[in-house]
């Protein structure tokens, strides 16, 4: 069993660029959950407008890549308005609801034969990418060091993706500790207390909806350029848990607990996988009892028990505070 | 007292016209279920004075207060605050206007400290705008300012030495002191309190009435509801009270225990039962 190959593959798998992607969404959805009790559980909704329309611009419509990044951020912020008028002054359920069902209503109307014209329908869209890697100033070839190797290619996403979670950590940072910050944070508290106090709550609630949803766009859209092709069956439901896992792996309410959430993330699924891989072809662990091709369901039902340890021992995540969370009614 | 300083004062009758009211509500109705839970026809609370609002548990002081304050909707009535409409206004409106409310049950933010739940309330504040928000410098200098006057507060309601502990970790009576101490950073014109000093000690309590009563002098209107009677008849420039959602009474506090209908409202609940000495039911049993 090649040890050094697992920790490379867990490595590679946790700083690479699907981590940066969550990253950049988890972030958004640690401003909604985390600073302004939110609950979104329609993440993944905003990946995929944002993702889509980049591709539906540049592919349906011949747009370029930038236009379709504006088309894309337009997408969110349009989604992140339809959802939040009609919910935000009710109690905070109304928007899990219609979160959870907008992202999935979205995904189905995406992939459906009548949208098939300008999303592709159940084969998505692809080829959109190129003017995102003609900037790639890498000449072709492998970089890294050690056995954590990577194309110019993914490197360019990498290089941009972790660029943007450094970019939008200080800047959300900034944000949060802002007197906005404080008016976001006492809503997660007692939204009745902050109206007492003459400050319009529908409206904050609605601009923390909005830019966290943006970066849900922006997430999507860099999935979309990472494996250059956008499919609706790749903004599934569960991609929203998965963040929601990271976030609070992380620690909710923390600028870098999506950030940490998310390397940890993946090098831990990676690394459960590629062991279990290893230890199946080594043969010490029986083929009959676990195949190859059921490797992928066993690292989630594993990585679902690291979570309920993880519950169980440091609820309040890795970054956060524990005499803060018991203090929370959440 | 005001009341006294201006001279004979105002009628002590329910629905009174007063000289400079600020707060003038008409009609004010509010029905739980068939039940009118408040049914005020006419209320004036005057500037610059302390007014108690008294009566027994389930009278309706508090759904009066959230109705005035934006928080519930009433059926019908209307309600004016420095001559302008209140009604059908959102919370956060009817604060911003000077007229701003405490909880009887206090809503602390509890992973905010104690000195970031008082830099909250300040009114008008630059960086609360996000357009604002990511350029400190155009918020600095007044965020400065905030935090002397949040630690003039704290010192004041003796909350000095909690000043960067969470709130959620203070005892039920400082709870009570941050939510006043808050209410006061808000620079209303006017506050409404529910119970300000239920469960705070008696000597502080004592200073900060002192405190409040210095506000007023300063130009402050306050509306409290209380039923410590020693604390009515301490600080109040004027008792109104209410019992089955009406105001059945209003007069200066040295007289209104001796009403009939303030004993009325109490006697339905305790006639056996001595009261604290103003509004004591005995009194008029020994008339
Ligand atoms: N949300 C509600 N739904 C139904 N009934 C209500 C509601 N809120 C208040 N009530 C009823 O309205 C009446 C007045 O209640 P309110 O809380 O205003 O009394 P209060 O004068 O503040 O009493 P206390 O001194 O005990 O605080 C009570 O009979 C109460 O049961
Ligand atoms: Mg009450």
């Amino acid at each position: 069993m090649d040890f050094s190959a697992v920790l490379a593959d867990a490595i590679r798998s946790g700083i690479g660029p699907i981590a940066a992607v969550f990253a950049i969404a988890a972030m958004g959805l640690n401003l909604h959950f985390g600073y302004t009790g939110l609950l979104n559980f329609g993440q993944v909704g905003f990946m995929l407008v944002g993702g889509y329309g980049l591709a539906i611009t540049v592919v349906t419509w011949g747009g370029s890549m930038w236009l379709g990044i504006l088309v894309g951020l337009a997408s969110a912020l349009v989604l992140a308005l339809l959802l939040g008028l009609p919910t935000l002054r009710l109690r905070a359920d109304y928007l899990a609801i219609a979160t959870i069902a907008a992202g999935e209503t979205l995904r189905i109307f995406y992939r459906s034969g009548w949208a098939e014209p300008t999303t592709g329908g159940v084969f998505g869209l692809q080829r959109f990418a190129g003017d995102f890697y003609a900037l790639n100033p890498m000449p072709p070839g492998r970089y890294g060091l050690w056995e954590v190797r990577f194309g110019a290619r993914d490197l360019w996403v990498m290089l941009v993706g972790w660029t943007l979670v450094l970019v939008i950590g200080l800047l959300l940072a900034l944000l949060v500790h802002s007197p906005w910050g404080r008016v976001i944070r006492s809503v997660r508290e007692d939204e009745t207390a902050v109206r007492s106090l003459g400050k319009n709550v529908y409206a904050y609630k609605m601009q923390s909806l909005v830019i966290g949803g943006l970066l849900g766009a922006v997430a999507g859209m860099l999935q979309a350029i990472q494996v250059q092709s956008v499919n609706p069956d790749s903004f599934d439901p569960a991609v929203t848990f998965f963040l929601y896992t990271l976030l609070v792996l992380g620690g909710a309410g923390r600028i870098l607990g999506p950030v940490v959430g998310s390397v940890l993330f993946w090098f831990v699924l990676t690394f459960v996988d590629s062991a279990l891989r290893q230890a199946i072809g080594a043969g010490i662990v029986p083929s009959d009892v676990i195949s190859t091709s059921e490797v992928g369901a066993v690292r989630f039902a594993l990585v679902g028990l690291a979570l309920i340890l993880l519950v169980a021992f440091r609820p309040q995540g890795i970054l956060g505070s524990r005499k803060e969370m018991l203090l929370g009614d959440r | 007292m005001t009341a006294d300083r201006t001279g004979p004062g105002p009628a002590p009758e329910p629905g009174v016209r007063k000289p400079g009211a600020l707060l003038v509500l008409d009609g004010v109705r509010r029905c739980f279920g068939g039940i009118a839970a408040v049914h005020v026809e006419h209320l004036e609370v005057q500037r610059g004075t302390i007014t108690a609002l008294i009566g027994p548990n389930g009278a309706g002081k508090t759904t009066l207060f959230n109705l005035v304050s934006g928080f519930d909707r009433p059926d019908g009535g209307r309600w004016t605050f420095a001559g302008r409409r209140l009604d059908g206004r959102s919370p956060h409106r009817i604060a911003r206007s000077g007229l701003v409310r405490t909880f009887q049950l206090t809503r602390t933010l509890a992973r905010l400290t104690v000195l970031e739940n008082l830099l909250l309330a300040a009114p008008a504040q630059r960086g609360e705008r996000l357009s604002a928000a990511l350029f400190a410098p155009v918020w600095r200098g007044q965020e400065r300012a905030h935090r002397a006057r949040a630690d003039e507060l704290l010192v004041r309601f003796r909350l000095d030495r909690l000043r960067d502990e969470y709130a959620g970790t203070l005892s039920g009576g400082q709870r009570k002191l941050l939510e006043l101490a808050r209410a006061l950073m808000a620079r209303p014109q006017m506050l409404l309190l529910d119970e300000p000093m239920a469960g705070v000690n008696p000597a502080l309590a004592q200073s900060l009435l002192g405190h409040i009563t210095q506000l007023r002098d300063e130009g402050l209107t306050v509306c409290f509801v209380e039923h410590d009677m020693d604390v009515v008849m301490g600080v109040s420039d004027w008792v109104a009270v209410m019992a089955g959602g009406r105001l059945v009474a209003e007069g200066p506090p040295a007289t209104i225990g001796r009403n009939p209908d303030v004993v009325d409202a109490y006697l339905g609940r305790r006639h056996d039962e001595p009261e604290a000495d103003g509004a004591d039911p005995r009194r008029r049993k020994g008339r």
